[in-house]
């Protein structure tokens, strides 16, 4: 990679290709092979280009368009092939920090979290924010979908998580204890969304039961802060990458 | 003119929370009792939550072969 810091990767749904970005401002996607004599950096295209750091990306369903988020304020939809910008997204006020889209196939909505505290919820057609949520006392690190797509949690660095319902438009729960005083770098749920995982800035997981608010367990094991964190698609594991330079899984 | 787009930048605002505000909203009881009942629902097939019977897991502890 031509920049210092790779912030975002994401694999595309095929499996056939790997986008990635992040001080360079850019998101490129690398078409996979097999073939280790294939130059593969060649191959490189690059296909959005933000003002600042790319901080998110994600394929949506298909391998043809890419969602980024960037340092710059704001989430753009780009088309890989042409690399054309098909719709751009504005009403952070700071930062973009992250993004999920919704779960269902047919589902045109994706979420962003930001360093001006809010989560927004987008129509990915029109480039409308449709929802809008600001309970966090910090930046938002992190905002995954409920599996069954109807509300949303969100990791931040005033140590919390919340679940946001999205038909009734409002937070529904806090995670927290007065005992978590480090931020939430990264935050999942399990496949039926019973448990929500969130990788901590103090080295820790602590995982809590989605329904009660309750914490069920806190998972010890890396050296440095717990940078990311996904469980597995078919749910019978997760795993969690930290800057002691280790990629744990954990079952 | 920075008092043209602060009224430019207030009355975008008001048109964004206009259509915040017009959005349909559920009780809460309501979705809390839709968000419960599909983890309930689903809570038989996540791996994490119930575990994996020992034969199935991959990652269980390493036991003894015979070598036949």
């Amino acid at each position: 990679m031509p920049c210092t810091w790779v912030m975002a990767c994401a694999y595309a749904p095929s499996g056939c290709a790997v986008a990635c970005g992040g001080l360079d401002n850019k998101c490129s996607v690398y078409p996979l092979s097999l073939d280790k004599n294939e130059n593969l950096a060649a191959k490189k295209k690059s296909v959005a280009m933000h003002t600042n750091y790319l901080s998110a990306c994600s394929f949506t369903n298909s391998d043809m368009q890419i969602l980024t988020s960037s340092g710059d304020g704001t989430c753009a939809l780009w088309d890989v092939e042409s690399g054309q910008l098909l719709q751009s997204f504005h009403g952070h006020a700071a930062d973009v920090l992250c993004l999920d889209l919704a779960p269902s196939e047919t589902g045109n909505t994706f979420v962003s979290g930001g360093c001006d505290k809010k989560a927004n919820v987008w129509d990915m057609r029109s480039g409308q924010c449709i929802q809008s949520f600001e309970t966090h006392e910090s930046d938002i690190n992190s905002v995954r979908y409920y599996p069954s797509g109807d509300a949303f949690a969100s990791g931040s660095d005033d140590a919390t998580c919340r679940l946001y319902d999205l038909r009734a438009d409002r937070e529904v729960a806090i995670y927290s204890k007065e005992s978590i005083i480090f931020g939430v770098s990264s935050v999942d749920f399990s496949l039926s969304g019973r448990l929500l995982f969130g990788g901590y800035n103090d080295y820790t997981i602590n995982v809590w039961d989605v329904l009660k608010g309750t914490r069920v367990s806190i998972l010890f094991g890396h050296e440095n802060r717990v940078s990311t964190l996904r469980v597995s698609p078919d749910g019978t594991a997760f795993c969690t990458g930290s800057w002691d330079h280790t990629l744990r899984i954990w079952a | 003119m920075t008092s043209n787009s602060n009224l430019s930048n207030m009355r975008r605002l008001v048109e964004q929370l206009k259509l915040e505000a017009s959005v349909e909203r559920i009780k809460v009881s309501q979705a809390a009792a839709e968000l419960q009942q599909f983890c309930l629902q689903n809570a038989g097939k996540d791996a994490l939550l119930v575990g994996v019977p020992t034969g199935s897991n991959p990652f269980r502890e390493p036991r003894s072969c015979a070598v036949v």
